[in-house]
């Protein structure tokens, strides 16, 4: 009992944070799995949400500003999508990848210009952001949250995907691009669903995560972002639920390298987010499109 | 209709600026700075500038061999990045500016050190603490303590007031300042008996819960966390939320308002050592605070209010030495101002008096330790310790 | 005839082009604001080093790696390990009782191994990765690089790496010349080996894995060799770059370095070496100097230009990078080549169907 609550601390946590992860990750994988983008300004939308809450808490209530700060993520992913990625449709993958990564340093340096390189004080989100015990050990509420909220919101997608019409829509789109447009599927509009789905997620993530981890800088977005990307990939990109199970393995996992780090005589807490990388590399090895991962065969 | 709007407003434009051209008539000297503005210690870095800006504004000219200068500040932004840094410190080479001060943060003035030595100007430290900086290069000065000081100080006051002799000692990787002063105070408390404990976090790193269950696991009575403003503020709130109930003890950097408005309301106990207390000198406290109040820009990048920072005043004091040293050199040539720094002495500093020893580094064996007063959102004064080595 | 021709014009080219930058460096005043493009050359060489190494895997063998800020940061390291001259290694090495290397090897030694070492690892990372396809294998190469850089900040490994620290007193180049030609031999190398049968093949993999496996070419092999050689000229740029930087810190070898280098080469054209060359200059030259203006705040009589302020610069950056991408997507030279022959051909009147390799160092 007395080790349970010692290292309790470092579960809580990676739940949390693979929580967070996961919301991320499903922005990945379903543009992923749609497109074949790998959409390197999803961590970075990520971070506008959160600084654009700092400054929309600052002028009003939070029961405005969070709704809008969500519309307004959401709106910012369908932008994105509608300018950066859509003109590229018909151009080499490698390009619209390109766009993906200008987008990225695009949003970081208005970030940097706007908030004049200072990191921002995530506001404190009431009932949310507040303290708990569990089981003797003691955390913010979100941490808590975080793995339920999750959960519902992906068995909620997942049914959204399988019961309605533009779920049914996405399905075909990625199964296969060019058939399903000749079917009479609007590309156009899956996609950019594909993008309002993915930004409210991360909308959703960012709130959670930055409740937790209370300073928003420009660059704040690269780290989760990269590990969420991870996570994706480790659960077979293109995969809802490998997605969420991806990313909670990658979350507990780099906690408990803290957790080893006590057993340990030399200092292994710098090898954490590295971990993430190590695990991926490994699970690549024996299973090359992930965890669970569609087969690829070559169509000669 | 429109060409003659258009040619009403060349001419307007002209005139304009032949009026601006005037007053660059008169002899300027440039001074760099090259501080952050941005990146991990951007805080910081801009709330040195503002000592200098208000130093330049209450000191604008300098009369050096009999000829008035206009003193003109030239402000890069190293990024807090040493990869960027040297960038920026080719751009005050190419600028032609007279000497450079600078900068906060160690890291960017070990990797700008090499450009300023090439072309031979003189670089005036103000808060950069780590040792290698002006042991790797003779063109750097500087005006505060060392760490290998500073970390004494501090783990001489960890070992006599906290029973359990554990500390956890928490670094940044790849950042010189805090490796520096970690590696420091554990040389120090380990030869007072103490045990150390390490962890280290990577660059974007914003989950510290980790590390501070780990600080808690292995019996630590205190936790020593040399990192910037921005993971200070982490480090802070998620220690407060866990409950982890350590003694935070830190290094000069945890100065900032902004440590201060992390902490605030939370169940956190805050110790740090550092350059200048508020209060000090009431002329310049004053001053300072007109200064900051009196510009809706100034007062974003001191964070809000106007408490002033310990590397405000050490900002000042910099601006004041490098003016005095162009006076004792009767020139502005970077080699003659080279020349002349080690016989300068300016003794009414704010932070105290400041006079360089062989290795270029200021002669100053004591600090301020304060601690974070939660309920006011103020540093409240609790010693100032010298040690003899 | 024709040949003799071109490489006659070739040596001459480049010849004045040496010439012509010991010029300007002996005589733009430290100075003065020309000094920059000093500086912007020399980075833009190494830049250019890297991008077309770079694209040898990405542009002609299509393989999607973004390991090379990693095996830049090997390069760099070797070279900072191995170079550092005795005396000042207890300086550097100050939390590690001066390190375990106790000996410094000449410069240029020391570029080589640095290329060397990156290659050897190169060969190792590349059995299990390159079985992986397309985007997995681009993830696995990120997530070797992030590794090797977390390994080279390992507190332990600190008497041979300094550990987090920076390693710095290695000899730097004193001379714009240096940079490039070491980095001109390099890309010669390069073209020469794209030209070659090796280079056919590469081509044939990134065109069709399948066909040309039935064509057969060992696709193992040549993906090794791509993998390989693009890793060796990686790691000498590093060791370049180590020079130009006069320090090294493995935290700055990150991802956003490999973005960099991957915007460069798209930029400049996939497939094509000069194209390379030329936007590394170009996107050194912006990133550095010429919008350095837009940071500073400008009064014109008493009106201040509005925006300009402290980052404004790569807010414009960025907007053109991505004006670029939309609306020029082959880049500056799609997979054309810059070629000497094949202006003078177009002057001369004469025509050619398809102009190709030529001068990579104008």
């Amino acid at each position: 009992m007395d080790w349970l609550s010692r290292n309790l601390p470092y579960l809580l946590a990676g739940i949390s944070v693979g929580g967070q992860y996961a919301l991320i990750a499903i922005g990945y994988t379903m543009v992923y799995g749609i497109l074949r983008l790998i959409n390197f300004a999803h961590g970075d939308i990520f971070m506008v949400a959160g600084l654009m809450m700092v400054y929309a808490s600052a002028s009003m209530p939070m029961y405005l500003s969070i709704p809008l700060v969500i519309i307004v993520t959401v709106l910012i992913g369908f932008m994105v999508e509608r300018v950066a990625y859509k003109p590229l449709r018909q151009a080499p993958r490698m390009s619209v990848m390109i766009s993906a990564i200008g987008v990225s340093y695009l949003l970081q340096n208005l970030a940097l210009y706007i908030t004049g390189g200072l990191a921002q004080q995530y506001p404190h989100i009431p009932w949310i952001s507040d303290q708990v015990t569990v089981l003797g050990a003691s955390t913010k509420r979100v941490t808590v949250i975080t793995p339920f909220l999750t959960v519902i919101l992906v068995v909620l997608l997942v049914l959204l995907i399988k019961k309605t019409k533009i779920g049914m829509a996405m399905r075909a789109a990625s199964k296969d691009f060019e058939t399903s447009q000749l079917m009479g599927i609007k590309i156009n509009s899956v996609i950019s669903m594909t993008f309002i789905i993915g930004s409210f997620l991360a909308a959703v993530g960012s709130l959670l995560f930055f409740s937790n981890y209370t300073s928003v800088t420009p660059t704040v977005g690269t780290l989760p972002g990269l590990k969420a990307f991870v996570a994706a990939v480790f659960g077979g990109i293109g995969s809802i639920p490998g997605a969420l199970v991806g990313a909670f393995i990658i979350g507990i996992c780099e906690n408990l390298v803290m957790l080893l780090n006590q057993y340990v005589s030399f200092d292994i807490s710098n090898f954490k987010d590295a971990f993430a990388f190590a695990l991926l590399i490994i699970i690549l090895f024996f299973k090359p499109t992930g965890l669970f991962g569609e087969k690829q065969t070559d169509k000669v | 209709m429109k060409k003659k709007m258009f040619s009403v407003i060349v001419s307007a434009a002209m005139a304009v600026s032949m009026v601006c051209a005037l007053p660059a008539m008169a002899d300027t000297v440039k001074i760099g700075v090259y501080e952050p503005a941005s990146g991990d210690n951007g805080a910081g870095g801009k709330q040195e500038t503002l000592g200098m800006q208000y130093a330049n504004s209450i000191r604008p000219t300098v009369e050096i061999g009999g000829v008035t200068y206009d003193v003109e500040l030239d402000i890069v932004d190293n990024e807090s990045n040493n990869d960027k840094a040297v960038s920026a410190a080719s751009k005050l080479v190419t600028d032609g500016v007279s000497v450079v001060l600078g900068s906060y943060g160690s890291g960017v003035s070990i990797a700008g050190g090499q450009t300023f030595q090439d072309a031979g100007i003189p670089a005036i430290g103000v808060t950069c603490t780590n040792p290698q900086v002006t042991l790797a290069y003779p063109v750097y000065y500087r005006i505060c303590f060392l760490d290998n000081f500073q970390g004494a100080v501090l783990a001489n006051y960890a070992a006599e007031n906290y029973e359990n002799k554990v500390a956890y000692v928490l670094t940044k990787q790849g950042d010189d300042y805090s490796a520096g002063l970690g590696y420091y105070f554990t040389q120090a408390y380990e030869a007072l008996g103490g045990e150390v404990v390490t962890g280290a976090f990577p660059e974007g790193n914003s989950d510290f819960t980790s590390y501070l269950t780990s600080a808690k696991n292995a019996g630590a009575s205190v936790i020593f966390a040399p990192t910037s403003i921005e993971a200070a503020q982490l480090i802070i709130e998620q220690s407060a939320a866990q409950g982890i109930g350590l003694p935070l003890l830190a290094g000069d950097t945890w100065d900032s308002n902004m440590v201060l408005a992390a902490a605030e309301g939370k169940d956190v106990d805050i110790l740090i050592t550092t350059f200048y207390q508020e209060g000090g000198n009431a002329e310049f406290d004053e001053g300072v605070k007109a200064f900051i109040n009196g510009d809706a820009t100034n007062l974003a990048n001191n964070g809000g209010n106007d408490m002033v920072a310990a590397v405000t005043a050490m900002g000042y004091d910099a601006y004041n030495v490098a003016l005095a040293a162009m006076q004792a050199a009767g020139s502005t040539a970077p080699a003659d101002i080279l020349a002349a720094l080690p016989g300068v002495v300016v003794e009414d500093a704010v932070s105290g008096k400041i006079q360089f020893d062989e290795n270029g580094d200021a002669v100053r064996n004591s600090a301020f330790v304060k601690t974070a007063n939660t309920e006011t959102g103020t540093w409240d004064f609790v010693a100032e310790t010298s040690i003899s080595e | 005839m024709k040949k003799t021709r071109d490489a006659v014009i070739s040596v001459i080219l480049i010849a004045v082009l040496l010439g012509t930058l010991r010029f300007m460096e002996l005589h733009i005043s430290p100075q003065s604001q020309w000094a920059m493009l000093l500086t912007v050359l020399k980075k833009g060489s190494i830049y250019a080093l890297v991008a077309v190494s770079m694209n040898l895997l990405n542009g002609f063998t299509g393989l999607f790696s973004l390991g090379q800020a990693g095996f830049m940061m090997i390069g760099a390291y070797t070279y900072g390990i191995l170079t550092i001259p005795a005396a000042q290694r207890a300086n550097v090495y100050m939390y590690y009782q001066g390190g375990i290397v106790q000996f410094a090897l000449p410069s240029i030694v020391g570029i080589v191994l640095g290329g060397a070492a990156a290659a050897i690892f190169a060969f190792l990372i590349g059995i299990p990765v390159l079985r992986l396809k397309s985007d997995y294998l681009a993830i696995a190469t990120l997530g070797f690089a992030e590794i090797m850089k977390v390994v080279f900040m390992w507190d332990s490994l600190g008497p041979l790496t300094n550990g987090s620290n920076m390693l710095r007193g290695y000899p730097t180049f004193t001379t714009i010349l240096y940079p490039f030609i070491v980095s001109g031999v390099c890309i010669a190398i390069i073209v020469m080996l794209i030209n070659s049968t090796y280079g056919r093949a590469f081509k044939a993999i990134r065109d069709d894995e399948i066909a040309a496996e039935a064509m057969g070419i060992n696709l193992a092999h040549h993906k090794r060799i791509a993998f390989t050689v693009s890793s060796f000229f990686a790691g000498i740029s590093g060791a370049l770059l180590a020079m130009y930087q006069t320090n090294v810190q493995a935290k700055s070898y990150n991802s956003a370095m490999t973005y960099e280098i991957l915007l460069i080469v798209v930029i400049g054209g996939i497939g094509s070496v000069t194209g390379s060359v030329i936007s590394s200059f170009l996107f050194i030259a912006c990133s550095e100097w010429v919008l350095r203006f837009l940071d500073e705040t400008h009064v014109i009589g008493g009106f201040t230009v509005p925006l300009m302020r402290s980052g404004f610069r790569k807010v414009v950056f960025s907007v053109i990078i991505m004006v670029i991408v939309l609306f020029f997507r082959q880049g500056i030279m799609g997979t054309r080549e810059f070629s000497i022959s094949g202006i003078l051909d177009r002057l001369t009147g004469k025509s050619k169907k398809k102009s190709k390799g030529g001068d990579s160092n104008a």
